[in-house]
């Protein structure tokens, strides 16, 4: 549904996007991670046909974006970060004009419209003013005016952006429901929605892709084997030297517990289950063996980990290649 | 077929934005105002002078409607559409790029081209019916008076001051492009609006070629035969001209933005 090959977008002198390919097949919803300046935007609305590559290939729906920009538009719904709304329009007559201008038929448009209304639960403000709309319901209204023309992309630039928990939730759920029927990209800083929403995460730094994967997958890849949460009754630095000795451990960090508690995570060697030798060697020392978790370095560590700034990576990387040489 | 439907649609949006907010409806009261008064002068200016040669019949010249009453009021509304042009062409882009919504416009399936259209013909519409509700002062003469004034020159004083203020509006609208800023936008208009105005005063009969060329470009000198009735090639060049490359820059602006973004 959507081909980006070697995408790079300058202005001036300044590279905002370089040079990032990525596709995204029918029905998936991808997720675009990043922090702030990371290129999203900028990615995301000439995806939009908003603004022209530099150099590159955008290929949306068959089209490209460069040669055919209309029949792109046709295709795609676009949510831009701000909700593009007339705040002294009624929400009706807002979505009436956007209809007209996408270039609905009057016989569709009534249906459509009725629909999209449904579809992000704005019928109870069909017509106030969209100036007097709570945050909430502007967003709302901006994903109907994106979904109004039943488009295959769907392009959300911070969806979920200033809105309350609530709402939040309530506006997964509806991006989620929108999946399958509809190609989405999504582009958030928030990293749990990618988790909850998301059939793939596309990370980007300073306009580069770091990373792209399923959320599972990425969580799992970075962090090897996997680390264990050993909760244990006894001294730690005794119950730490137990557990070392246990073969296939890598490491072990001690986590602050309270008297007479250890907590260690224990970090094993990669495709290794040292779980049963793990409990079996502590209950054998003696010590009352109260918890044996698997945790999975969250989204967030992966993300820290991958968009650092150089300075960092360079050292983690230094780091890593002393720990392989020792 | 489907591009008339498009820059319909964004009529139709400029036409809600106009009535719906005081800017069409202070607009309209100003300009049929301003017209009155004009009237008012030029019909009593009028009255006097015809009492004065009727007490000298044989000598006084006679009295046209319009010369004395129709042909001022027009001339005077020009000017005042001159001061009006930018209010009204001032937000068209600008707030449309303040507010994030030419984002919808620009991802919308319609051309750069289509928006710049509708918005034009938005205003100028708008602009159409304000020197319409103007004209409803004239009606009255048809009405009583003896000797009815020639229509003629009624009808092509109207198309002078149509043609005048779709230049105006034509420029208002590229400058409205440049910027953000309502405020600046409509400045900018009034000062390159009152720029072309001034270059009419620039004539004289011993004028070099470069001064002559510039008196041409003033926007105002065009009016005065239309007004008086004589369609001139010329002169609808010169507005047509104008017109045209005020829509041109516009458009060009609008698309050169995207580049530049």
């Amino acid at each position: 549904m959507i081909e980006v090959e070697g995408l790079t977008k300058r202005y001036g002198r300044n590279t905002a996007v370089d040079n990032i390919s990525f596709r995204v097949q029918k029905g998936e919803i991808l997720g675009f991670l990043g922090p702030n300046g990371a290129g999203k935007t900028t990615t995301m609305r000439i995806l939009a046909c908003y603004l022209p590559p530099t150099e590159g290939r955008v290929r949306v729906a068959g089209h490209d974006v460069f040669e055919a920009p209309l029949e792109v538009k046709r295709h795609v719904g676009y949510l831009p970060e701000t909700p593009p709304l007339y705040p002294d329009m009624e929400v009706a007559t807002y979505l009436d004009f956007v209809a007209k201008i996408k270039g609905m038929a009057p016989k569709e448009r009534r249906a459509r419209l009725d629909d999209a209304i449904e579809k992000c639960r704005v019928g109870d403000v069909r017509f106030k003013q969209i100036g007097r709309l709570s945050k909430g319901y502007r967003q709302r209204v901006g994903l109907a005016q994106a979904i109004l023309h039943n488009p295959d992309v769907l392009i959300l630039d911070e969806p979920t952006s200033g809105l309350d928990p609530k709402q939040i939730i309530e506006t997964r759920e509806l991006i989620k429901g929108l999946g399958g029927d509809h190609t989405i990209i999504l582009s958030t800083h928030i990293l749990p929605e990618v988790q909850l929403t998301c059939g793939r995460v596309v990370i980007i730094s300073k306009g580069k892709v770091v990373a792209e994967d399923t959320p599972g997958n990425l969580t799992r890849r970075l962090q090897g084997a996997g680390a264990l949460r050993l909760e244990v009754a006894g001294h730690v630095a005794a119950v730490e030297e137990v557990v070392r000795t246990v073969s296939g451990v890598l490491a072990t960090h001690a986590r602050p517990a309270g008297e007479g508690l250890a907590v260690l995570d224990v970090e094993a060697a990669a495709g290794q289950d040292i779980r049963a030798e793990l409990s079996k060697a502590v209950v054998q020392k003696g010590f009352g063996l109260l918890g044996l978790t698997q945790v999975g370095m969250s989204l967030e560590e992966i993300f820290l980990h991958l968009t650092t700034t150089d300075a960092a990576a360079e050292a983690n990387a230094s780091n890593e290649t002393k720990e392989v040489s020792a | 077929m489907r591009a008339l439907r498009n820059i319909a649609a964004i009529v139709e949006k400029e036409w809600r934005h106009y009535f719906g907010s005081p800017i069409a409806w202070v607009a309209l009261f100003v300009w049929t105002l301003l017209f009155g008064i004009f009237f008012f002068f030029g019909l009593s200016f009028f009255v006097r002078q015809s009492a004065m040669t009727a007490q000298q019949a044989e000598f006084g010249p006679k009295l046209s409607l319009n010369e004395y009453v129709i042909r001022p009021v027009f001339h005077n509304m020009a000017v005042v559409a001159l001061f009006l042009a930018p209010m009204l062409t001032m937000r068209l882009f600008a707030e449309e790029k303040r507010q994030g919504t030419m984002e919808l416009l620009a991802t919308a399936p319609i051309t750069d081209l289509q928006i710049v259209l509708g918005k034009f013909f938005g205003a100028l519409a708008l602009y159409a019916l304000m020197i319409g509700a103007g004209f409803l002062n004239f009606l009255p003469i048809w009405a009583w008076a003896v000797v009815k004034p020639e229509w003629k020159p009624v009808a092509t004083g109207a198309l002078a001051l149509l043609l005048a203020g779709a230049c105006f509006i034509a420029v208002g609208m590229f400058l409205s492009t440049l910027t953000k800023n309502q405020i600046v936008a409509g400045f900018l208009t009034f000062g390159v609006l009152l720029g072309f105005w001034i270059l009419s005063w620039l004539d004289d009969p011993t004028a070099g070629p470069v001064t002559k060329a510039l008196v041409y470009l003033g926007v105002l000198n065009h009016i005065e035969d239309l007004m008086k009735g004589v369609i001139e090639l010329k002169d609808l060049a010169y507005y047509v001209s104008f017109l045209v490359f005020g829509l041109f820059l516009a458009h060009q602006s609008v698309e050169s933005q995207r580049w530049r973004a």
